[in-house]
């Protein structure tokens, strides 16, 4: 089937550029940009201006499969996922069991199948998550893991993490790593400071993240792998990986959308949908960090979807569990960077999409005839106030409850097929 | 009087004058408590319940006094019986509680803000006995009345604070009201026992206990856990009292009329002097143990009023 989307502004993130024009779309892929009228027989959808962007690529999302499925089920997931504009899912391995076999790795991408959008999956680099011994990295690759990771912990053991760096270089594996010394980080709540002790909360300095991010580098210079940071937060963590990139080191660093929009005052009088891992962080280096995607040190921006019940959120903060979904919240967050000028709409979507695509070998992100057919269609303009309720997710922990958003999907393609449109009441 | 307040959950809500008018009340009833007959009818048909998460002999029997003082039905519930142990949650816990209509809620729990969100969950008032390292209210109170009545006022005094400040409750509301009522405050710890981010605060942060002391006219020790001893955050407990430690000699660098507190239960021998506690021309920890029934009950008085007065708006409402 053939789609003519005309009157878009294209978005794009290679070129870095936005037009007014059409765009079509055949056999699952962009066939066209630009062409003036619509192919015989093709459906004409008429985006009246609005924003085509290439379909978001999210790097490292939890879901609940296995063991979790009340938090988040890959249907679940997916149906988030469309409605957030978000048409490539990496998802994590900090599942229960981890996903550190070939068997639980094709259990997931069948059950994967059930998604309305594209997904993908990592695997753990140590048996468990446990930090003691190597995944079957080989396997695991043939098995269509896109990469490596043991998600937020850290693996401890130097000897262990240089030994299967030292592996998945052998094989081009790339390991995504969590830098954060763990030392210095248990038991943390927030991000140490006035604030976190004003509210008696214990805290982990932001140093935490640097001396994590340095060992890590000095592995990755010993072993030469392939290594991307999951998430940088903290302005001082900025110098030690631009000096890794000027020296040539195959590294790449991301960021939640949370830690970009978000401040450690958001957590206010305890509100546990604010706990985030790593903690939010100072405004300061919240800024800086801004500034470090803006400037492309920072390549990739990701959600960090991470579902999780009422019930382990309805506690005390320091017990509370971390992390907030995103998948949904991500674009709509994502326009305030926009909106305050912070970042171009092709810097964004480079973030967003070209970058992850391009780090994990996948053919997405970008927006170019013999592309797949991957887009979000999307009013940056659009005002509208947030209710948890009406997030497609299992899980509803979302920051955003209740605040004004500016940005909203109106569609979503994944290979050519509309998997998404806004209901315009 | 003002107080606006319907929960106590921490010094940081309440204005200077919601704090001076809690203070004025209290004056009232330690008159009251010095009588042979010690009962008002303030809390008459009202019920208190006392929630202790953390085990407390002294706070809990304070709080206790306080409500039969004024004539609430007082109920303790220890951690120890109850369904906590079997799982349930806090919030779980405290609905179940509410559902019995208590008209005040006393608690005490492990985890900073644990009080804020029961808070949020019931339709009664809320008192904060402490939460982890977060806020202890009624001991600010209870020390600004001790202060007050030593020395006269309660403003532009220089009040020393010394020991374990990263992981005091007492501390962070007795340096929230001090400051709040326009006190100079000093700080004093060893680095590791310090708050982050206390250069923020608007203290002055010392780590020489003599230099700390100079010229205070307030002396507020606090107690060094146990736990906080083993060389985790202090070398050792001698090495502690050495530096740390109040004795006469330290206490010789503050003024001459300077009086020395402490919340209790305290170290001897660790962070204060034995012999120093019990002087009576110095030490004030006695009177805090007995303005603490008297603010405690003044704080109760207080927030039933605000609720009596809340049920009442209500009713009317439901009647026009």
């Amino acid at each position: 089937m053939t789609l003519f989307l005309q009157n878009a502004r294209i978005i794009d993130p290679e070129q870095d550029t936005e037009t007014l024009g059409n765009l079509v779309i055949d056999a699952g892929m962009i066939a066209a940009i630009g062409l003036p009228n619509a192919p015989k027989g093709a459906q004409i959808i008429d985006c009246e201006g609005k924003c085509l962007a290439p379909g978001i690529v999210d790097l490292g999302v939890k879901i609940g499969e296995p063991g979790e499925r009340h938090r988040e089920s890959f249907r679940s997931a997916g149906q988030a996922a469309a409605a957030g504009g978000v048409t490539t899912v990496i998802a994590r391995p900090d599942t229960l069991p981890a996903i550190d076999t070939p068997e639980t790795l094709e259990f997931v991408t069948r059950r994967a199948a059930e998604a309305s959008v594209r997904i993908h999956h990592m695997a753990a680099l140590t048996k468990g998550r446990e930090g003691r011994e190597m995944t079957e990295i080989s396997f695991l690759l043939d098995a269509g893991a896109l990469a490596f990771s043991d998600g937020d912990r850290v693996v401890t053991d130097t000897k262990v993490l240089s030994r299967a760096l030292t592996y998945a270089r052998s094989l081009g594996a790339l390991v995504v790593g969590h830098p954060q010394d763990p030392g210095l980080s248990k038991g943390a709540a927030v991000t140490s400071g006035k604030f976190a002790s004003l509210l008696g909360l214990p805290g982990v300095h932001p140093m935490a993240e640097r001396i994590g991010l340095d060992r890590d580098l000095g592995l990755i210079e010993m072993t030469g792998a392939r290594y991307h940071a999951d998430q940088i937060t903290c302005a001082r963590s900025l110098p030690a990986l631009e000096r890794a990139k000027k020296n040539g080191l195959d590294v790449t660093a991301g960021v939640s959308i949370h830690h970009l929009t978000l401040n450690e005052l958001d957590v206010g009088d305890y509100r546990s949908f604010f706990k985030l891992s790593p903690p939010l962080r100072a405004e300061d280096d919240r800024v800086a960090v801004v500034e470090a995607v803006a400037s492309g040190l920072i390549d990739i921006l990701c959600s960090m979807h991470t579902p999780q019940d009422e019930e382990s959120k309805r506690l005390p903060y320091e017990e509370a569990a971390a992390g907030a979904v995103a998948l949904e919240t991500f674009l709509p967050a994502a326009m305030r960077l926009y909106h305050s000028g912070a970042l171009s709409l092709p810097a964004l979507f480079r973030a967003m999409a070209l970058n992850p695509a391009k780090r994990l070998g996948l053919p997405q992100g970008r927006m170019a005839v013999g592309a797949p057919a991957d887009l979000v269609l999307f009013d940056p303009d659009a005002p509208f106030l947030l209710d948890r309720w009406t997030l497609k997710s299992k899980s509803k922990n979302t920051p955003f409850d209740g605040q004004r958003m500016e940005g909203r999907v109106l569609a979503t393609f994944v290979g050519g097929r509309q998997v998404f449109a806004l209901n315009k009441e | 009087m003002t107080f606006r307040a319907r929960h106590l959950l921490g010094i940081q809500q309440l204005a200077p004058e919601e704090i001076r008018s809690v203070l004025d009340l209290a004056d009232r009833y330690v008159d009251l408590n010095r009588r042979t007959v010690k009962r008002t009818d303030a809390l008459a048909g009202m019920t208190q319940i006392n929630m202790f998460f953390e085990n407390s002999t002294r706070t809990q029997a304070s709080f206790e006094l306080a409500g039969k003082r004024l004539g609430a039905d007082v109920m303790n519930m220890s951690v120890a019986q109850s369904s906590v142990k079997k799982g349930e949650t806090l919030i779980d816990t405290a609905m179940t509680l509410n559902a019995m209509h208590p008209d005040l809620l006393v608690v005490r729990h492990g985890a900073s803000g644990a009080v804020n969100l029961l808070a949020s969950k019931v339709n009664c008032a809320v008192l904060n006995a402490g939460d982890g390292r977060h806020e202890h209210p009624t001991q600010a109170l209870l020390d600004a009345l001790t202060i007050r009545r030593a020395k006269g006022r309660i403003q532009r005094l220089t009040v020393a604070i010394c020991g374990d400040i990263a992981h005091s409750r007492v501390a962070r509301s007795n340096l929230i009201l001090l400051g709040k009522m326009e006190n100079r405050i000093r700080l004093v710890a060893p680095p590791t026992l310090m708050p982050s981010g206390v250069g923020e605060f608007g203290c002055e942060v010392f780590d020489d206990m003599r230099a700390g002391l100079e010229g205070a006219d307030v002396v507020m020790m606090l107690r060094l856990q146990k736990e906080r001893m083993d060389g985790g955050f202090i070398p050792s407990e001698r090495e502690y009292y050495h530096r740390y430690g109040l004795d006469a000699e330290k206490l010789s660098h503050a003024k001459p009329d300077a009086i020395v507190m402490h919340p209790g239960p305290m170290n001897r021998g660790v962070e204060i002097d034995g012999e120093l506690a019990d002087d009576i021309n110095r030490s004030v920890i006695q009177e805090q143990v007995e303005m603490g029934v008297a603010v405690r009950m003044a704080c109760m008085d207080l927030l039933a009023r605000n609720l009596r007065a809340e049920r009442g708006a209500k009713a009317a409402g439901v009647m026009a």
